[in-house]
């Protein structure tokens, strides 16, 4: 006799509850959600006005820090693959130019002739501009370090950007087109200390918990640090500059070849270069309320 | 007697006002409401202007600021983005959401500053 009193019981709590999902879904249904996400692509404007320029030269960068990696080359290979594709300039393909031995030059006198000479597209060897006036001497007298390996020692070749004599002349050189130039530092950096990382554990339950864990830490990375220049060809005078810092640090135990965190922190920064000479759409999502 | 008839007059005064002031209302949201379905498939320009609409029938509407804001920085017009962001959270300080999605919108519009200095 109580087992079927049980079950009727059981049943209509069953039904009880029914009830009261469906009521809690139409009231849900009724009122609807009041808010609605939304993707969207801010559109921001270039921070120079390139639309006195029909080219653009990545001339060369004063590079330094790990000798890993080639900062130089790879900097202007990597720009002017990504000026190819993002924006409507043409890019000139010229000769990777060492900076630093044209800075060296400069200041001991040597009128500013880069050694290796750009040239543009396997074209004969530009000639010099044969003034011999010295007027494009903008580190002459400064005494440049042998090698760059910090912030300190790259400085002193900044002076370089500053000569609008010697720019001037690589513009007329390419038909003035908008000049890419700066410096870039890419360092290895090792570093110890506590580091919070989350942790996954499991209850006795068997359920799962992320614990944030401070637990000590050696770690080794690199860290870039580019300069980006832009010259006017046509006077050799700086437009903008932008400096960026990028860092990334791996587990001490871990093997990461330079070059690839080379390309991982250029990654980072490669669309704010961009953004100074192209139109950019920046995604995100929005929350729309009613 | 005069009194009585003005007392009568304002009562029948507000009277009229509640349902006039709950259609305000009610208007403006389906200008939002509309708005939210056209931004949906794209129509930005049509959006923005429901949204306007709709701030200007009930101006203490922080939801119809901040859609209008959501549409301003769509279109590029960070400016006018702030401003309504701003709006919408003077009207409605705690709502999280409209917060979060001008958090969303300074770190855009600082990176543009930066490149106006």
């Amino acid at each position: 006799m109580i087992g079927p009193l049980r079950k009727k019981n059981s049943a209509a709590r069953r039904l009880a509850l029914a009830c009261a999902a469906a009521l809690v879904a139409a009231f849900t249904a009724a009122c609807g959600t009041d808010y609605f996400e939304i993707p969207i692509e801010t559109p921001i404007q270039p921070k120079l006005d390139v639309s006195p320029f029909q080219r653009v030269l990545v001339y060369g960068f004063v590079a330094g820090g790990t000798d890993d990696v080639d900062a130089n080359q790879e900097t202007v290979r990597l720009l002017r693959s990504q000026l190819r594709t993002k924006s409507s300039l043409r890019v000139i393909d010229a000769d990777v130019v060492p900076l630093i031995e044209v800075a060296r030059d400069q200041s001991q006198g040597g009128g500013g002739e880069d050694p290796a000479g750009p040239r543009e597209g396997g074209a004969p060897p530009r000639a010099s501009n044969g003034n011999g006036n010295g007027s494009d001497r903008g580190a002459q007298g400064v005494s440049l370090p042998a090698t760059i390996k910090d912030e300190k020692d790259i400085e002193p070749y900044e002076r370089l950007f500053a000569n609008t004599a010697y720019w001037k002349r690589i513009g007329e050189e390419f038909q003035n087109p908008l000049i890419v130039t700066g410096t870039v530092l890419f360092m290895s950096r090792s570093t110890s200390g506590f580091v919070q990382r989350d942790q996954e554990t499991f209850d006795s339950l068997g359920r799962r918990r992320v614990m944030p864990m401070r637990t000590y830490m050696e770690r080794k990375g690199f860290v870039l640090r580019p300069k980006f220049v832009f010259i006017d060809g046509r006077t050799g005078a700086t437009m903008y500059s932008e400096s960026y810092r990028e860092e990334i640090l791996y587990n001490a135990q871990q093997n990461t070849p330079a070059l690839s965190s080379y390309f991982e922190l250029m990654d980072r920064l490669v669309p704010n270069f961009l953004s100074a000479l192209s139109s950019q759409k920046i995604r995100g999502t929005r929350v729309l309320l009613k | 007697m005069k009194a009585t008839s003005i007392a009568i007059l304002a009562c029948l005064g507000v009277l009229s006002a509640v349902p006039a002031f709950a259609d305000a209302k009610k208007d403006a949201k389906s200008q939002v409401e509309f708005g939210i379905s056209v931004a949906q498939r794209g129509l930005w320009r049509e959006a923005i202007y429901r949204w306007e609409k709709a701030t200007e029938i009930d101006p203490t509407y922080a939801a119809a600021y901040n859609d209008l804001a959501i549409g301003y920085e769509h279109e590029g017009q960070l400016d006018k983005a702030r401003k309504a962001y701003e709006k919408a959270l003077e009207l409605d300080p705690n709502n999280s959401q409209v917060r979060q999605n001008y958090e969303l919108f300074k770190e855009i519009n600082d990176r543009t500053a930066q490149k106006e200095k």
